[in-house]
Formats: structure tokens, C-alpha cells, sequence
């Protein structure tokens, strides 16, 4: 089932929320996982385990590295949802 | 010796079955509450286990603790931060150069819950499932890691593994890093998180456990003549130890002092102490010899005491035999009869009540010994606290684990 780059987004802030404590409001396309959202490569593994598991898709190890922002990976998990 | 290598404390910080810090620990404790209850869920059913009650933590970190903070920490580790906040505010959050705080929090088992959610996680869903953080949650050393980036400790992070005695060897070892110079400060401690169906199930299977399910308030009775094994319970204790000249630079207010550490081990047997208790008097003499006090001075110790049928008797048949008739003027405590055994907190909530003791005089109650052991050789403080004498006094805290590891600090007053 896919879902909408809204509910790809918000549903991605709930994760990082929940594995940074930062408000979802501030989780934005825009937004850099590492320079804007401090988060770090375990930190990121732990999302996008639970961004597999929530989204029902497979992001490979070596893709990881391209999300940049959070727009990335609203992108990459739209695409690989379609 | 000057006093620049004494050890005091300085800060106290707790989690346990009877209360979510300190004061509500000691209180409960000088109240002889018991902080065991029945199990809320379908684990005795499920998986045919003898016993459905544990001492269950009081306050649920996640009360306390952030959202991330208990994802990303094993209960375990979860605990150890808790009391170890507690105690280094109440230690006055101390300025110290961080080449010059050390951290030493013991568990005795570890990551447990972690272990086992991975496991099944991996076995259920596959590797791919499996959440990044779970080895830097389940190694021994995550209490310690952790409280060593809470503060910013450099001076070194350790985490000493002795079953339950694990929570008093991490104190001893950090009175130990202090007095050799390595640090000024130290935060020390224990912890465990291991109330979950398959411990429970092992320990009854070892037939340590109290199977008392009808009564689980009732079920820790150190040196009462129906004890039947001893209650799991979980948390920790954190203590700030510190050298007494940096306290007194700063102006802190001390507790009590670590005068003594002594160590020893049984080479007996795995689970059993050696009945003559050779090594948990061995403990004891050189823990006094190294505090420089005689059994004339002991006024209080805490005992390991689990309530077990062994275990309990062979420390006073050692008390007694290292004491001779000044045992007579020893208040015993076995305060697992409230909170039950702790594993690795054990030996750190144990110290805690025992600086807690000097500091206040007071020797906090052993609970449920309706018909004590006649064998019992050392007056025991039962139902109520007793006040402990003034002047200068020296209490005990002894901390014995599986594998015959034996510990015995010596809390002076400062």
C-alpha cells in the first residue's frame, strides 16, 4: 500500500522523534539528518530499520549514504513504495 | 597518612523496589516495607513458573527518563542513570576535571532484556529487523559507559562482574582508584534489570528462589527459621565517592567515609560459600585492617544475607568467628527482607544503607523473622530501626556472589 510523501513524511517524524527526542514539527523536507538533526550513523541505522518496518520497503546499506535530507529519503521510500 | 587519600561520599542517588530515589528508599526502608508483589502477568501460567512475585522497581524510568534515553538504554543501564542523576546532584553536580572522574557501575548479569528481545527478534522477523543499538545496550559495561558520558568521567570506566556482589566491588574499586591516585571523584554503583521469565525460571530451577506466591511480602525473611530462598528484585544505587581533601576544597558535605576495602574469594564451589566462611572472613579482617579499626568498633553491619538457608547462617557463623564476643555489640541488617536481592545493585543499595546508617545512627530493620534461626549468632535489628551509638563507629557492608566472590567495605563516620 503505498502512502502519500505527507504521510511518508509525518510518519518518518515519528520516528526520528522518537529516536532523538526532537519535536516532529521540526523533522522538515529541508532538513539535514546530520548537520540540521544532529543525528548520528547508528542513530540513522536505527531509523531506517524502523522506516523499513513502518513503510514495508528495503533500504539498502549503500542507498543510506545518499539521504542527505529528510526530502531524500520521503523521496526514496515514495519510490521504492511505487 | 594525610587525608588526601580518603575516601568519602559525598552523593547519594537510588532506584528500587520500595522507592524512586533516596529519601523514599530510606524511608521505606526504617518503615520495613517490603517491596515485593505479585507478578502482573501471565509468565507463572505461560511458562509453568514456580513463582509469580519479584521486588519490582517502584517507579518506572520512563517516568523519569526521555523517550530516546530508554530506547536507546537496556532497563539496566536505565536504572544506573537514575540513581546515578540523583546522586550527582545531590553530590552539588561537583566541578572536577573529567581526566579526573572515573565511573564504576557494576551489573551482574548485564543487558538481559536486550539479549532476549534481540534473540527473538531474530528469530521471529531476521537479521534485517534487528535494531543497530542492541550490542552497546546489552554489554555489562553500558551502565558504566553510559554514566561515564553522562558526566564526562576520563579518568577511566569500569565495570567489575562478581554476581551479587558486583554493586560493592564497584564501590571498593572506586575507593580503590581514589586512594591510588588515579582519580578525585568516582561515580560508583550497581544495577540490574533481569526481572524477566527465563532468570526467574533459572533461578528456581538452582532452587534459590522464595516460592512463597500466596505471601510475596512475607517471602524475604533472612535468619527467620522458614526461610525458603530468596525474592529477585531490581534497580541500583549510585554512590559519589570522592577524596576527602577535594570534598573539603569544595566545600561538600560528606556522609560518611569508605575507610576500608577488602576482598577474597572462596575457590570452594560455584554457587555455595564455604561453610567455615573462610573467605567472607578474610574479607572482613583485611576490609578492617585496611580501615585501621578493630572489632571493638563495629557497631552495625549489613548483611549479605538473601534468605537462603545456607547463605545466611554461614555470615554470621563468619561474623562471629572474626568478632568473637564483640559480635555481642553488632546491630545486624538484612535489608533484602524489603527490597529483595538486587543481584548487582545489591552491593551498591546495601553500601548506601549502610553510609545512610553511620550517617543517621540508625540501623534500619530486618523484616519478617517471625521465629529467628536459633543459629543465628549476632543480634539482629528486626521489625524497628536501632539507633547506633555516638562517638566514632564502623559498620560493615558485606557483599557475597555466586562463584565465591566475597566483599566487605568499612563506612566510618566522617
Amino acid at each position: 500500500m503505498a502512502n502519500t510523501d505527507q504521510e511518508i513524511l509525518e510518519g518518518l517524524a515519528e520516528i526520528v522523534a522518537e529516536e532523538t527526542g526532537l519535536d516532529k514539527a521540526d523533522v522538515l523536507l529541508e532538513k539535514s539528518f546530520t548537520d540540521d538533526l544532529d543525528i548520528d550513523s547508528l542513530s540513522m541505522m536505527t531509523i531506517v530499520t524502523h522506516a523499513e518496518d513502518k513503510f514495508g520497503v528495503r533500504i539498502p546499506d549503500e542507498e543510506v549514504k545518499n539521504l542527505a535530507t529528510v526530502g531524500d529519503a520521503v523521496s526514496f521510500i515514495k519510490g521504492a513504495q511505487d | 597518612m594525610t587525608s588526601a587519600r580518603e575516601v568519602v561520599v559525598t552523593g547519594l542517588g537510588a532506584t528500587t523496589p520500595i522507592g524512586g530515589d533516596v529519601a523514599s528508599t530510606w524511608e521505606a526502608a526504617l518503615a520495613g516495607e517490603s517491596g515485593a508483589r505479585t507478578l502482573e502477568n501471565d509468565w507463572a501460567e505461560k511458562y509453568s513458573l514456580p513463582v509469580n512475585f519479584a521486588a519490582t522497581i517502584k517507579v518506572n524510568p520512563a517516568e523519569v527518563l526521555s523517550r530516546p534515553e530508554t530506547k536507546r538504554m537496556d532497563p539496566s543501564t536505565q536504572y544506573a542513570i537514575v540513581a546515578a542523576r540523583e546522586a550527582w546532584a545531590d553530590a552539588g553536580s561537583p566541578e572536577v576535571d573529567g581526566e579526573r572522574l572515573g565511573a564504576v557501575v557494576s551489573s551482574g548479569i548485564g543487558g538481559l532484556w536486550t539479549i532476549l528481545d534481540g534473540w527473538d527478534t531474530l528469530r521471529e522477523r531476521g537479521a534485517r529487523r534487528m535494531l543497530p543499538m542492541t550490542v552497546p545496550m546489552l554489554m555489562p559495561n553500558s551502565p558504566s559507559a553510559y554514566v561515564s558520558l553522562e558526566f564526562g568521567a576520563r579518568a577511566g570506566t569500569h565495570a567489575l562482574v562478581s554476581a551479587c556482589a558486583s554493586g560493592a566491588e564497584a564501590v571498593g574499586y572506586a575507593a580503590d582508584m581514589i586512594r591510588t591516585g588515579r582519580a578525585d571523584v568516582v561515580v560508583a554503583g550497581g544495577t540490574e534489570a533481569v526481572i524477566h521469565p527465563m532468570p526467574l525460571g533459572a533461578f528456581a530451577a538452582s532452587r534459590t528462589l522464595s516460592l512463597r506466591n500466596d505471601d510475596p511480602q512475607r517471602a524475604s525473611r533472612p535468619y527467620d527459621i522458614d526461610r525458603d530462598g530468596f525474592v529477585l528484585g531490581e534497580g541500583a544505587a549510585v554512590l559519589v565517592l570522592e577524596s576527602a581533601e577535594h570534598a573539603a576544597a569544595r566545600g561538600a558535605r560528606v556522609y560518611a567515609k569508605i575507610g576500608g576495602v577488602g576482598l577474597s574469594s572462596d575457590a570452594y564451589h560455584i554457587t555455595s560459600p564455604d561453610p567455615e566462611g573462610k573467605g567472607q572472613v578474610a574479607a572482613m579482617r583485611s576490609a578492617m585492617e585496611d580501615a585501621g579499626v578493630t572489632a571493638a568498633d563495629i557497631v552495625h553491619v549489613n548483611a549479605h544475607a538473601t534468605s537462603t538457608k545456607v547463605g545466611d547462617l554461614t555470615e554470621t557463623y563468619s561474623i562471629r568467628t572474626l568478632l568473637g564476643s564483640d559480635a555481642d555489640h553488632v546491630l545486624l541488617s538484612a535489608t533484602k527482607s524489603m527490597t529483595g536481592h538486587l543481584l548487582g545493585g545489591a552491593g551498591a543499595i546495601e553500601s548506601l544503607f549502610a553510609v545512610k546508617a553511620v550517617s543517621e545512627r540508625v540501623a534500619p530493620p530486618t523484616i519478617n523473622v517471625d521465629n529467628p534461626d536459633p543459629e543465628l549468632q549476632v543480634p539482629l535489628v528486626r521489625d524497628e530501626p536501632a539507633k547506633l551509638p555516638g562517638g566514632d563507629i564502623a559498620a560493615i557492608n558485606n557483599s557475597f556472589g555466586f562463584g565465591g566472590h566475597n566483599v566487605a567495605l568499612v563506612v566510618q563516620n566522617h
